[in-house]
């Protein structure tokens, strides 16, 4: 039986269809999710995907946070669930306390809508297993509000504990201290990244095929982890 | 009704774009003695019953700002001081 991986539709939500797309095409049952259901149907894994959620009014994912599902999500991703917040995702994970700093607006304030060459800092994530260490990989980015920041301590807590899951390479395209583009928790189950690996999975559509192994190594981490 | 005012405010070392890009306008308008401009964000809470500030505290901390990057002062507005009573 193929792993089920839920996607969650906010309000807002615009990359959800392509994230199950994604989710498909890695060889997975993409299982859509919706926001005012706290139900997570028994899926192994949960990509949280991009868009412009309703909280983005007060503060992006501010409001998304309190979503019924976050809950049951919050609850399930300490209990060891794999999660990937993707752009919009990301914001809510930080805002959720799943992962720590902010995402504040692009420093030179405007949306930037680029391919964008990444460096994959950690492999040893349920969602970068699949990747070389300091593997270059060419993955989409469009954000306006994707400038990563957290105190000097925490920065530097990340950097120590191998917790910087991808860094900016050739221009960092928001201001993001230290470049850095994707985080993971401690346990390395849950990942926030502000490129979007789910257009990078076909050649028609994408630059390259490089988003794939963000959900190829949520099968693999599934394959190897308990049941 | 008293209304609570929530004022939020990113924290001082967090670069503010949207304060310089605001602030590198003025020139445009022969102002040239202005150092810096930090652009935040007020928030006007109207309770139920009578106005709670410990409530707004806790509503701005878990939601109106957050923490990780902003801060914020919560205090009862003046009877004159609202969007409403302006109008």
């Amino acid at each position: 039986m193929s792993a089920r991986v839920g996607v969650v539709t906010f309000p807002g939500s615009l990359d959800d269809g392509d994230a199950a797309r994604a989710v498909r095409i890695a060889g997975a049952e993409p299982v859509r999710l919706w926001h005012g259901d706290p139900d997570l149907h028994g899926v192994d894994a949960v990509v949280l995907p991009g868009g412009f959620s309703y909280g983005d009014y007060l503060r992006c994912g501010a409001i998304a946070r309190f979503a019924p599902v976050m809950g049951s999500i919050v609850d399930a991703a300490r209990g060891g669930l794999p999660v990937l917040g993707i752009c919009n995702g990301f914001q809510i994970l930080c805002e959720a306390h799943l992962l720590p700093g902010a995402l504040t607006r692009n420093q030179h304030l405007h949306f930037r809508n680029r391919d964008q060459v990444l460096r994959i800092e950690a492999t040893g994530t349920a969602w970068t297993n699949a990747f070389q260490p300091g593997q270059e990989v060419l993955i989409p980015v469009k954000n306006g509000e994707g400038c990563y920041v957290a105190d000097p301590a925490t920065l530097d807590r990340l950097e120590a504990e191998g917790r910087v899951v991808a860094r900016y390479v050739g221009g960092n395209p928001n201001g993001s201290q230290r470049d850095i583009a994707a985080i993971t928790n401690e346990a390395g189950n849950v990942i926030g990244i502000m490129p979007h690996p789910e257009h990078a999975v076909e050649a028609l559509t994408g630059p390259s095929l490089d988003g794939l192994g963000f959900f190829t190594s949520v099968l693999k981490h599934l394959v190897g982890a308990p049941a | 009704m008293p209304r609570v005012v929530v004022d939020v405010m990113l924290k001082p070392e967090i670069l503010d774009p949207q304060g310089q890009a605001v602030a590198n306008a003025l020139p445009r308008l022969g102002v040239s003695d202005v150092a810096s401009v930090r652009i935040g964000r007020r928030i006007e809470i109207e309770f139920t019953g009578e106005p709670d500030l410990d409530r707004a505290r806790e509503i701005a901390d878990k939601l109106l700002a957050n923490p990780v990057i902003e801060d914020f002062t919560v205090r009862l507005a003046e009877a004159d001081e609202t969007a409403d009573a302006r109008s």
